[in-house]
């Protein structure tokens, strides 16, 4: 019980950092059914930039709590990954609006070389060890002394999550630009006739998309303590699944998704193995019996397999939800 | 010093295209001191011969950092090389390295390894990974053209009967049960076995899992991740629940590292063993200073530590940084080949390549001899224990005997007093030139 | 492009044409060989992603599927081939028996894939397709344990080279003089089966099935309407596309000689979708095009990056390597710029971008 409890909260926390990122996905996609494939290396470039700013506060020993130090290092992310998202869209996006849906795909990819290698110049080969400075303090969940524990590092990670969630949530259904968003999301031509600047707009979703991807960044960085220039492709990549997964143009739906994401790929790791252990089947097999002497942990699939489980269930998620979990409500788009 | 870097490689002969500046500072402002005195093609021709020593290896993607690591060390080696100015067949020789980024991509292999081959390099450091040597020894072969990695440990790379190609660093089934001979010396009972799912990882992983098995000891989890995996959490909460007494991963430094610190998270308490993948100085900065205390891991041949002192000295001052992992590899394959061009003082490769199979070799990673496959001869094993945040030297395994590190120290005294004196690591002189930051 | 084939109106000239590109692309090899060997193994791999885009074409062009995946279908044909001739399983079969043998196994992977997206469209296929891709990959990676089929990461080694009744496609032959290097053997038939790929894949844009394709991309609904078996032809195009992917990672498999998951990574997928959309989707001469282009662009950035630096600045500012990856990044965002519909836009797409509207989306 202990283990399951302590693959939840780990599956819940990466859950979180996916969700964050899918949020950025899902805005974008919403808006212009554009896949935003350069999203992750602006989590990337999130994540740089903050680690620059702890390692010069740090190396300067200004006289700061360490959390100050990494809410100052967030708040200098997010206006330069604002500043990333707007050009990546200006820049490569608008004047791609009327073409061919995968010409903006390309675009993408090519921007998402481009930030990688201008992250190496910057920030070099090597995984950079991200400073922890923030004492890891571990909390008890269960009564046995060697039993599942959740960190202050995860909580904050969960909370940060849920609350930027409900923030997005309000900005999207409570405020002007969110009711803009919407229309342009509906019918950009209309919306435009209705005067919204529509290329503001979009302007905006990718803003607040990129803003959302450098408090990822920060947190991917601070919770694994690496960060490397290549970080935010396989990032982009999980969380482009959960987006999907959730039904992509949909917020709930991503940060649905993202949890999801993040718990199956934990448990799936800590359980397909027992589940597919093949010397339960000793019986029927003496060679089978033979290796399962030396090796009693014979399992068909295991936690090699821990990427296959999170698309298998997507795979068949979307054969019977062909537009994702939540993905019908057309209205919540952002 | 810089020298080497800055040099744009010299033309060879005929070939237009194989024209290629070989500049290497990651800051701008490094490269900007130092005005390269041999940058203009000032050598005539008939002065001194050129000679290409091929380095490849990934210089971007995920493990650029190592490449890079790995090409340093051909560097240095050929710039010390250069400053002696060395005479074969009679003629002054100029070596220049051409470094190209094969980008840990096998199918990039064949077609760097053929660039060689057209250029008629002299011979060739690399690569890297595994997986794009293999594909690129048959094209070495084909040519006749001399390749030693230096990091390249997947056993099948030299059970291809290819007689050209060479490696210096150990086998996986070399450290793997040296690693796994040593963790038995330390009396564990229940052991966790996780790798990378690379080659690499892989290999060395089966290798150890396999020796314990051998030994009677239980491997109680057989896990794996990835190498571009964060979250290590998942499986180590699993391995949690067996509570092994050791845990051994197959992997880089990258993952290991982050790996390391989120088992003491979960609050884990077993000794954690790594391959030379992650034996560096990183992982106290990866994994933190705390959860590192007390991890052990393998490096093939002798520490550099012991070996050669100048070796390391020479390359902090070069490079301003500490080689990371297989530069000392790299830098004795490149000695080697220019110390197998010396004694057939020929720089063909069908010349000297019968010198370089019977080589006998000091350097910086200790003595060096090559088997009829093209490995080493009695490679040793080196086990290190990380103490106050520094590897320390405790244990050198060697044919399956595990002897302590200071025991080992004082026989090799004993025997060959020479030992630590690399033959072609003579300091050279141009390092004094190295600007103080 | 169908004028091109059409050796009815203008034969004299059309033959002459031929003629002469047939000339070229014999002549070819041996001067590249004269620049350097490498430029000849540059050209196989290009002619071998050529293979690759086409086949992608008939899924994303064609059909108008977005598949993010296909590079799984490189990686079964590559493993069969691997598989079937290797010291793996002590198995050494012909190559023109594994071959087909390996575009078989690949089209019904290409149906496995198409089944259960049928119902998905547009960006739910990709991330379909891409995890498809991805799982077969991992499979790959994993199949050593329990029973190793694959040998896992470790790859395989020692693939035998193509042979024919005693001619070896590995090593050196001389003829007139001249030498018959291995990678000069396998252009030659790389080429040929390229000429013959494109001949079937121009054919089978003007085909009933090319015709029907089309219609499903332009209108899924009003196809079916039409009376066009939907389901079919989906299936046919996925499995089509997907038995090119696998005669072309055979071929990759002999000329490699070694094989391990690496190669088939999602990556590889996304350059070839690239490829396929630059040089112009739909239109086989500009994936063509555009696979050469993508294939080409990087290694002449290799040979030219470091003394370019060196020339203008007189020392070296950013590492080659680094800097090739950051031109080959802006050329593709620069290319797609200022040719939205790809190089060589296929004629109906031209004309759709003159008559579309300006509409989001």
């Amino acid at each position: 019980m202990d283990t399951f409890i302590q693959q939840l909260v780990n599956g819940v926390t990466l859950g979180s950092v996916y969700a964050i990122v899918a949020l950025g996905y899902t805005m974008v996609y919403g808006i212009i059914q554009l896949i935003n494939f350069a999203h992750g290396d602006v989590v990337m470039i999130g994540a740089m930039v903050a680690y620059s700013v702890i390692a010069v506060l740090v190396g300067a020993h200004v006289s700061l709590p360490p959390l100050a130090i990494v809410v100052i290092a967030t708040l200098f992310a997010i206006p330069v990954c604002m500043a990333v998202g707007y050009a990546l869209e200006r820049v490569a996006y608008r004047p791609l609006r009327n073409a061919p849906r995968l010409a903006p795909l390309i675009t993408a990819i090519g921007l998402s070389i481009v930030l990688e290698n201008i992250a190496l110049i910057i920030w070099g080969r090597a995984p950079l060890p991200y400073p922890q400075i923030i004492e890891t303090v571990t909390y008890r969940l269960t009564s046995h002394p060697d039993g599942a524990t959740i960190t202050n590092v995860q909580v904050a990670i969960i909370g940060i999550s849920i609350v930027m969630m409900a923030g997005l949530l309000v900005l999207i259904y409570r405020t002007k630009i969110g009711v803009a968003m919407r229309a342009t999301a509906q019918n950009a031509q209309v919306a435009g006739l209705m005067g919204i600047d529509v290329n503001r707009v979009i302007s905006i979703t990718f803003i607040i998309g990129s803003g959302l991807a450098a408090v990822a960044g920060v947190m991917d960085g601070s919770y694994y303590g690496v960060a490397h220039y290549q970080m935010g492709f396989i990032l982009g990549l999980k969380a482009f699944t959960a987006a999907v997964l959730g039904g992509i143009g949909n917020l709930g739906g991503a940060m649905l998704g993202g949890l999801l994401l993040g718990v199956i790929e934990s448990l799936g790791a800590g359980y397909v193995g027992e589940f597919t252990n093949l010397c339960h089947l000793s019986g029927w097999s003496h060679a089978l019996a033979l290796r399962c002497v030396s090796d009693p942990h014979l399992a068909l699939f295991g936690s090699n397999y821990q990427d296959v489980f999170a698309f298998v269930v997507l795979i068949l998620v979307l054969v019977f939800r062909p537009s994702g979990l939540l993905g019908e409500r057309v209205s919540d788009r952002a | 010093m810089r020298v080497g870097h800055r040099i744009g490689l010299t033309l060879i002969a005929a070939s237009v295209v194989a024209m290629y500046g070989c500049g290497q500072k990651e800051e701008p402002k490094k490269a900007a001191e130092a005005v390269a005195p041999a940058a203009a093609p000032a050598a005539p021709a008939d002065e001194a011969v050129t000679v290409t020593i091929g380095s490849a290896g990934p210089l971007t993607g995920e493990i650029a950092h190592l490449g890079k690591d790995n090409d340093n060390g051909v560097r240095l080696a050929i710039d010390q090389a250069n400053d002696k100015h060395l005479k074969i067949g009679g003629k002054l020789v100029k070596f220049t390295v051409d470094s190209q980024d094969d980008q840990a991509d096998p199918k990039l292999g064949p077609t760097i390894a053929q660039k060689y081959c057209d250029e008629k390099a002299a011979g060739v450091v690399g690569h890297l990974n595994s997986g794009v040597t293999i594909p690129a020894s048959a094209v070495y072969h084909q040519c006749g053209l001399p390749m030693i990695s230096g990091s390249a440990t997947n056993p099948k790379l030299t059970e291809q009967g290819f007689n050209d190609i060479f490696r210096v660093v150990g086998r996986d089934d070399q450290q793997g049960p040296a690693v796994a001979e040593y963790l038995k010396s330390l009396n564990v009972k229940k052991v966790a076995v996780v790798d990378d799912a690379t080659a690499y990882g892989e290999g060395l992983a089966n290798a150890v899992a396999d020796t314990l098995k051998a030994q009677g000891i239980t491997v109680d989890a057989r896990e794996k991740t990835t190498d571009k995996a964060t979250d290590f959490k998942a499986i180590l909460t699993k391995i949690k629940g067996r509570a092994p007494d050791a845990v051994f991963y197959g992997g880089m430094d990258a993952t290991g590292g982050p790996m390391l610190r989120q088992a003491r998270e979960l609050g884990i308490k077993a000794v954690f063993a790594f391959g030379d993948g992650a034996c560096t100085d990183t992982m106290p900065k990866l994994g933190g200073d705390k959860n590192v205390e007390g991890m052990i891991c393998s490096q093939a041949g002798l520490p550099v530590v012991a070996a050669s002192k100048s070796f390391l000295d020479a390359y902090k001052a070069k490079y301003n940084v500490d080689p990371i992992i297989y530069a000392p590899f790299t830098y004795d394959a490149a000695n080697l080949l220019i110390a197998a061009m010396v004694k057939a003082d020929s720089t063909d490769p069908a010349k000297y390549l019968p010198d370089l199979q019977k080589i006998s070799y000091d350097g910086a990673t200790g003595h060096i001899e090559f088997d009829d496959k093209g490995d080493r001869k009695n490679a040793e094993i080196t086990i290190f224990r990380m103490v106050n945040d520094k590897l320390d030297p405790i244990a050198v395994v060697k044919g399956g005997k595990s002897v302590k590190f200071a025991d080992f120290m004082k026989l090799a005294a004993a025997s060959a007093p020479a030992e630590a004196a690399p033959a072609a690591a003579a300091p050279a002189g141009s390092m004094k030139e190295e600007p103080k930051k | 492009m169908h004028a091109f084939f059409d050796t009815r109106g203008r034969p004299a000239l059309v033959w002459a044409g031929l003629a002469l590109v047939a000339a070229a692309l014999i002549a070819l090899p041996w001067v590249l060989a004269g620049i350097g060997t490498a430029w000849v193994r540059i050209t196989n791999l290009a002619v071998l992603y050529c293979f690759l885009a086409l086949g992608l074409n008939i899924v994303v062009g064609f059909a108008g599927l977005l598949d993010l995946g296909y590079i799984a279908f490189y990686g079964v044909g590559a493993y069969v081939y691997a598989l079937l001739a290797s010291p793996q399983f002590g198995i050494h079969l012909p190559f023109w028996v594994i071959l087909p043998l390996g575009a078989l196994l690949a089209c019904i992977f290409g149906m496995l894939l198409g089944a259960p997206t049928l119902k998905l469209r547009g960006d739910y296929l990709a991330i379909v397709t891409l995890g498809f891709g991805e799982i077969v990959r991992i499979f790959l990676n994993n199949l050593s344990t329990p029973f190793n089929l694959t040998n896992g990461p470790q790859g395989i080694t020692l693939i035998d080279p193509f042979r024919l009744d005693g001619f070896s496609f590995a090593g050196t032959q001389h003829v007139f003089g001249q030498a018959l290097t291995s990678p000069i053997k396998y252009y030659y038939f790389l080429v040929i089966v390229l000429l013959l790929v494109i001949v079937v894949n121009v054919r089978l844009q003007n085909s009933r099935i090319g015709r029907a394709w089309e219609a499903i991309r332009e209108d899924e609904v009003a196809a079916r309407a039409m009376g066009i078996n939907t389901r079919n032809m989906k299936l046919l195009a996925y499995a089509m596309g997907a038995s090119f992917g696998g005669i072309a990672g055979g071929m990759f498999s002999a000329m490699q000689g070694f094989i391990s998951p690496e190669s088939f990574v999602l990556v590889e997928s996304i350059m070839v979708l690239s490829m396929v959309v630059l040089g112009g989707m739909g239109n086989v001469f500009g994936v063509v095009v555009g696979a050469l282009m993508l294939s080409y662009i990087p290694e002449v950035l290799r040979y030219t990056v470091g003394p370019a630096q060196m020339a203008v600045f007189g020392r070296t500012l950013i590492d080659p390597e680094v800097f090739r990856m950051l031109l080959f990044g802006l050329a593709l965002v620069l290319m797609m710029l200022f040719r939205p519909a790809g190089i060589v836009p296929s004629a109906l797409r031209k004309r759709e971008l003159e008559q579309v509207p300006a509409d989001v989306g």
